[in-house]
């Protein structure tokens, strides 16, 4: 079993209060934010963007037989809860013998997660693109997987990204959903303390308040990306 | 080409078209809105694959499409044509210059030095030298159409084709595009054109094609079709587009 490590957490006790337990909360908070729950959502998101990029260029193929799977998956991820498919991994595979930490756990959980959705993300902004930029990239002699990955793709990359921005933020807070198999990730950070301490209105505005300040950093960065993007569009 | 049909589900759009390009000369298609103009260019390089019909080149290349089209023909088919759209279709996440190198680089991985060199040569030649580097969005609709142009030259294909390329400018615009295909035909470059264009058909083409409702009504040279046509269809479609305040 993966147990909390941090021993800095152990030395705050009842009776810590006021400034004096936000401070001592704090680096046991931003430790959780920095171990767990950025590289979480980072390697989440990464992978679940190849899953996603995967399977919106299955589901937009002629074949059924291609299309199926793809179809399926999304929607089995799309209609259950994400709690309910963290559990699955964690909880319940070791039923059939396949034990996983709880990080890789929550690994997987979230890049299935973000596969699904981001996928429907993708689809569309293929989609969106006009179907005379892939007849110029034919009629240059391109093949249709050249045409997708020269042309479609980096004019569906820019009409992505303001919603797939959205779905990494949102990953970033349901990252939060890992403390209940056990990562020892911010919130679960804020928890442990909490348990200890009782004051849990403090401790949880706490977390609140650096899950929202990653958030804000996030958005400050997806305009700049947003704005390179931009740069060949008229204004 | 012989016998080509193209069908959109239930309706033949194509039919029966039978007809020659020659190697050097300019053919012009004309006809009325709905006619299958646009359809015809673009089963000459497959981006509507034909129902039915055959394509002879003249180094032995065929294709026949009662059959299942082969991919590697469909490339091949592709790589003897060069398409320019009615609405450009220019990439707009590249420049004038990326535009026309895409082709030869990515598709043909022809040597690069030498592919800019080419690009440079061609914008230079539709009157672009100095907009080599803008995007799509910083080129007016003339200019942009130009640019359409030399990414379509730079595949050095056998055959140009056209559909309406000036017929989403303004007035004003029309005469570079129209000017710079003139001077493709002057240097040999065989075409094929869609255009309502009547004084320029008349001027740089060879043989004439008028359509109607899928058909070749009639072809010939200029003069013959468009001085004197003798079809009914042909007088009152050119009476038409002639003296459009009627
Ligand atoms: N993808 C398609 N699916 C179904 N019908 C089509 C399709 N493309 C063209 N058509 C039909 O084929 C006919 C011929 O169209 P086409 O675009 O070739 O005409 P055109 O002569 O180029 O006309 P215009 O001068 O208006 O450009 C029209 O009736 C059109 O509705
Ligand atoms: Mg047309």
């Amino acid at each position: 079993m993966f147990l909390l490590n941090n021993t800095f957490v152990f030395t705050i006790t009842e009776g810590t209060a006021g400034w004096e337990l936000i401070k001592q909360a704090f680096w046991p908070m931003v430790e959780g934010g920095i171990k767990y729950t950025i590289p979480l959502t980072l390697i989440s998101f990464a992978v679940g963007l190849l899953l996603a990029l995967l399977t919106a260029v299955m589901r937009l193929s002629r074949s059924r037989i291609v299309r199926a799977p793809a179809a399926f998956y999304v929607s089995a991820i799309r209609g259950t809860p994400m709690i309910v498919q963290l559990f699955i991994v964690f909880y319940g595979l070791p039923n059939i013998g396949l034990t996983i930490e709880p990080f890789p756990s929550a690994v997987i959980a979230f890049s299935l997660n973000v596969g699904a959705y981001a996928s429907e993300v993708i689809r569309a902004s293929i989609s969106s693109i006009p179907k005379g930029q892939w007849e110029a990239g034919y009629t240059v002699g391109m093949t249709n997987g050249t045409t997708l990955r020269r042309i479609i793709l980096p004019q569906a990359a820019r009409v992505s990204v303001p919603p797939l921005s959205n779905t990494f933020i949102s990953l970033v807070k349901d990252t939060s959903l890992a403390s209940l198999i056990l990562v020892a990730e911010l919130f679960r950070q804020a928890r442990e303390i909490a348990a200890r301490t009782y004051e849990f209105l403090i401790l949880y505005i706490e977390a609140a308040f650096l899950y929202w300040i990653i958030c804000f950093i996030l958005t400050v960065l997806q305009e700049l990306i947003e704005r390179r993007l931009e740069r060949y569009i008229a204004k | 080409m012989k016998g080509l049909s193209k069908s959109f589900g239930d309706l033949e759009v194509l039919k029966n078209i039978n007809m020659e390009i020659e190697k050097g000369k300019v053919v012009t298609i004309m006809g009325p809105s709905g006619s299958g103009k646009t359809t015809l260019l673009r089963c000459l390089n497959a981006l509507e694959e034909p129902t039915t019909g055959e394509f002879h080149f003249e180094d032995g290349f065929h294709v026949n499409f009662n059959q299942k089209l082969k991919k590697q023909d469909l490339l091949t088919l592709r790589r003897k044509s060069g398409m320019v759209f009615q609405s450009y279709n220019l990439f707009p996440h590249k420049t004038a210059l990326e535009n026309v190198t895409e082709g030869p680089l990515v598709v043909q991985k022809r040597d690069q030095q030498a592919v800019i060199e080419q690009a440079k040569r061609l914008l230079t030649k539709v009157g672009l030298q100095d907009k080599m580097d803008l995007y799509p969005y910083q080129l007016s609709g003339g200019q942009q159409q130009r640019v359409g142009i030399a990414r379509a030259l730079a595949i050095e294909p056998e055959l140009m084709l056209f559909d309406e390329p000036t017929s989403a400018l303004d007035p004003e615009l029309v005469g570079d595009v129209l000017n710079v295909i003139k001077e493709l035909a002057n240097e040999g470059w065989t075409m094929a054109v869609v255009t309502h264009e009547v004084q320029f058909a008349t001027e740089v083409s060879d043989h004439v094609i008028f359509m109607d409702g899928g058909y070749i009504v009639e072809q010939g040279t200029p003069q013959k079709v468009l001085t004197n046509p003798r079809e009914e269809r042909t007088q009152q479609f050119l009476q038409r587009i002639l003296r459009p305040s009627l």
